[in-house]
């Protein structure tokens, strides 16, 4: 069991770099939304979301630093979001595939 | 079996080690792992509507993106900025908490307060701007140059219950907070131990995750204004 | 093979420890927790159990005589809420698994006493809410809630019950988190996973999809009490609000609900077979990872439950060939247990025989199940009996057969007493004959075309019917007299001691009623699992 990571104190600079990687980002995200992108426009702000979203968690929720059970436990959590929305949308998606009303 | 062995020694016990643990190093591990075992939870309770999200998004894309129009992008944009700094102050609160600063975890605590606060103040102006406008569904509903209007109802449902429930968890983060300053002001938190300071920042970094997802889905659904097809 | 004299009564533990109420309401210990829990759960088993006689009553004539039909909507509805709910979800986990897990991995608690016990205060709440919905006239929508008739049209108290409900999915959470961490992080020097008893492995399997799961079911029900209350449209069909969208968030949980109240049931399976065959169980490895496939793929699967709703026939498929898969574990623990019992000297002790009694109604159970998940096949007998006796044969004919095989098994443990072996057996054949009785007519009566939900049929199908209430009465009298006899015990019962079955496993290594700390001494594991032949109890001290 690796037990260093209570003893792993984060650098201030890296907190920084992340803080402003996240407002740029937040900023990037929200005039990419002013141009007109047609359909990517939903993926392009998932994608930035998604980025934001992991350096939170990697630095300032310290997981790059953390067990392999934390790591498991979180890919564990994302894992299973995906499950839910995916295959409840797959439905959705294939509900006209048989040209059958409501089939 | 063999007859067991007695190979743990009699340690004593550090002030804040319970009774069931043999080492403080397996408390604090067990605590963290709860913790994220905890927000794991929380990941499919927000799941649930994000589900709804994108399903009724799917569904009625010109009444998402008009009903989305309605929300103000910069007031978002700032809002969003304004958690990230909180997110920024936390970090920084479990930095130096970690390095026994009692003063400067306290101070930072107080700024994530703040920013919480401040965050929630705007959150309450945009409600009561959507008041105003008739834009909550089973009050007086009539979204002004909604597309597809019959619709636009389901967005701001979700609208309200997603940033709502969003609200909720800080409402509650801001009261435990009130305690975390209290206690770290009166120093009960040390170098050593600090895993109170440490579990509330993966909650509070997680609540500013979700928003980091809330506010594409919400306020940024076609702001080019072409209008989807 | 020696085993401990028996434990002299007034020997310190966990219940004698301390005395009076709030030892027992403060109490951190698991072991008096699941005592609570024991209490809590055993009486809402007796108030699903009147709505059930309420049911077959009704039920044993045509005509809808005893109510009417509103009044049975919201009979049969409480009857599954308070069943599903406050029953099978937190009975094994709750009772047994609070006061074994930490014993079989030799710690002193779980890693966190007091969410344990706060888990019952939030089980409380939620049963508080139940108690006011039966006395204040119930809910008419079925313990499924599908709306639009739950969100706009019933008349029944739902949102008190979605509260309900709601409240409860966070007790079964605590329970859940607790036990991951505790089984990652609380076992004794060399207990590695593979030398895990299996009934910890199921429960760690289960508390997965608790954690996983249960949340889904609580966002849905906030949702419904949303839409309810304050009439902000998520399911309303006026503003474009899917119904079935709903079904999909329902079920996405409670079909891995039906895993959380089988998969403990299978861990007390493994052990009692194991124990009265002394044997290791046979394919250990592959029982351990059935657990956690079963618990993995029964998130894959919930769509079998939305064949006849609007759901895609290419999801349908797919959901479909995903639950014949997931019927594979569960039958690899099956040939696995009977592997087990093969030429192996088997003592037909109470416990072993509801275990052989779960491997013959879980067996018809699961299949039956495959028949329901052929999509040709469920448009004909979805919503009717032949669901009912589908699900009931796993829940009762397995679920509940494994609760009781564990109460009987880990009885002496847990109070120090044993029971009366006569009546035990006698109840045991009762509950068999009684569970058959009522239920296998049922699946006849389904694939007859009688629906469920209603509280009047056809006379052609009475003869089925009668025959059905009468084994429920049966049935009823094979719980009852576990009742009398375990209570009875409690005064009468011979002393126990630390390990009258001859068992493996720590629990069995310390003394019958365990002391408050578990153990004298941390223990330290050097053998494999289920190693029986000579045994050198551990001096107790």
């Amino acid at each position: 069991m690796e037990a260093h990571s209570e003893h792993h104190i984060v650098p201030k600079r890296v907190y920084f770099l992340v803080f402003f990687a996240l407002i740029a980002l937040t900023w990037v995200t929200a005039i990419v939304s002013t141009v007109d992108l047609g359909r990517w426009n939903i993926f392009v702000a998932l994608a930035i979301a998604i980025v934001k979203a992991s350096l939170v968690i990697l630095f300032f929720m310290h997981v790059k630093y953390s067990t392999r059970l934390t790591k498991f436990i979180v890919m564990c959590g994302f894992f299973w979001l995906m499950l839910l929305l995916f295959i409840t949308m797959a439905d959705l998606w294939t509900r006209s595939w048989m040209g059958v009303p409501g089939r | 079996m063999d007859s067991p062995v007695a190979v743990v020694p009699e340690i004593e016990n550090p002030s804040a080690l319970q009774h069931h643990f043999e080492t403080p190093e397996q408390q604090k591990d067990s605590a963290t792992i709860g913790m994220w075992a905890f927000l794991l939870t929380e990941i499919m309770f927000f799941g649930g509507l994000f589900l709804a999200y994108f399903a009724y998004r799917q569904a009625y894309p010109l009444a998402f993106a008009s009903a989305s129009n309605k929300t103000n992008l910069w007031i978002g944009a700032t809002n969003t900025t304004v958690l990230i700094c909180s997110s920024l102050t936390m970090a920084l609160g479990v930095h130096f908490a970690a390095l026994g600063k009692r003063k400067l975890l306290a101070l930072f605590l107080v700024l994530t307060l703040l920013l919480g606060g401040v965050f929630l103040g705007v959150k309450a102006y945009e409600y009561h701007d959507k008041w105003v406008h008739h834009e909550v569904p089973g009050v007086h509903f009539d979204c002004e140059g909604c597309v597809d209007a019959q619709h636009a109802p389901l967005f701001f449902s979700l609208y309200f219950g997603m940033t709502g429930l969003h609200a909720a968890h800080m409402v509650i983060g801001v009261f435990v907070l009130l305690v975390l300053i209290w206690q770290a002001w009166h120093g009960k938190f040390t170098a050593d131990w600090y895993t109170p300071i440490e579990n509330f920042g993966l909650y509070w970094h997680f609540v500013d995750i979700v928003w980091i997802f809330l506010f594409p889905l919400l306020y940024l659904i076609d702001r080019s204004g072409r209008g989807l097809s | 093979m020696i085993t401990a004299p028996p434990v002299v009564q007034t020997k310190r533990n966990y219940i004698n420890a301390e005395s009076g109420l709030m030892s027992w309401l403060l109490t951190k210990d698991h072991k008096r927790i699941a005592i609570l829990y024991l209490y809590a759960v055993t009486f809402f088993f007796i108030v699903g159990g009147i709505f059930a006689a309420l049911i077959r009553l009704e039920l044993a004539t045509p005509a809808g005589d005893l109510m009417d039909s509103n009044t049975y909507n919201k009979v049969f509805t409480m009857h599954g809420v308070i069943m599903v709910f406050f029953f099978l979800i937190p009975s094994i986990p709750a009772i047994l698994g609070n006061f074994l897990v930490p014993l079989m991995i030799g710690a002193k608690d779980l890693a966190f006493p007091r969410i344990n016990l706060l888990s019952w205060y939030i089980y409380m709440l939620a049963g508080v809410f139940g108690v006011i919905v039966l006395v204040t006239g119930g809910v008419d929508t079925g313990w499924t809630f599908y709306t639009p008739f739950s969100s706009s049209y019933s008349n029944g108290y739902v949102v008190m019950t979605a509260m309900a409900a709601f409240i409860m999915g966070f007790s079964s959470i605590l329970t859940g988190l607790n036990f991951i961490v505790t089984v990652h992080r609380m076992r004794a020097p060399g207990l590695t996973w593979f030398r895990l008893p299996l009934f910890v492995w199921a429960h760690y399997a289960t508390a997965a999809v608790m954690i996983l799961g249960t949340p889904v079911i609580a966002v849905t029900l906030f949702l419904l009490m949303l839409e309810r209350g304050l009439h902000i449209g998520f399911f309303d069909p006026a503003y474009g609000g899917d119904p079935v969208l709903f079904q999909h968030l329902f079920w996405f949980y409670s079909h891995p609900a039906v895993y959380i109240m089988i998969l403990p049931s299978m861990g007390v399976i493994s052990e009692v077979v194991s124990t009265f065959c002394s044997k290791k169980p046979f394919g250990y490895t592959f029982i351990a990872f059935s657990s956690v496939a079963i618990a993995v793929f029964g998130f894959l699967v919930w769509g079998h439950h939305l064949f006849v709703s609007s759901q895609s026939a290419y999801a349908g498929m797919v959901f479909s060939v995903l639950s014949f898969i997931v019927a594979i574990p569960s039958a690899i623990k099956i040939f696995n247990w009977t592997a087990t019992m093969y030429k192996a000297s088997v003592r037909l002790e109470t416990p072993m025989l509801y275990a052989i009694g779960f491997m013959g109604l879980f067996t018809i159970g699961g299949l039956t199940g495959l028949f329901l998940a052929s999509m040709g096949l469920d448009v004909h007998l979805t919503d009717t009996y032949f669901v009912i006796a589908h699900f009931h044969y796993v829940m009762v004919g397995g679920a509940i057969m494994g609760y009781m095989a564990g109460l009987h098994f880990w009885w002496p443990k847990i109070t120090g007493r044993m029971y009366n072996e006569v009546w035990s057996k006698i109840a045991a054949v009762l509950v068999f004959a009684g569970f058959n009785l009522t239920f296998f007519p049922q699946f006849i009566l389904g694939y007859m075309g009688m629906p469920r939900r209603y509280h009047a049929y056809p006379p052609e199908f009475q003869v089925l019917n009668v025959l059905s209430s009468a084994g429920a009465s049966i049935l009823g009298l094979g719980y009852l007299i576990p009742g009398i006899y375990f209570v009875a015990s409690l005064k009468y019962g011979k002393l126990a001691g630390a390990n009258p079955w001859g068992a493996t496993g720590l629990e069995w290594q310390t003394s019958s009623p365990p002391p408050p700390e578990n153990f004298e001494i941390t223990p330290v594991v050097t053998t494999e699992a289920y190693e029986y032949g000579a045994q050198e109890v551990l001096h107790v001290g």
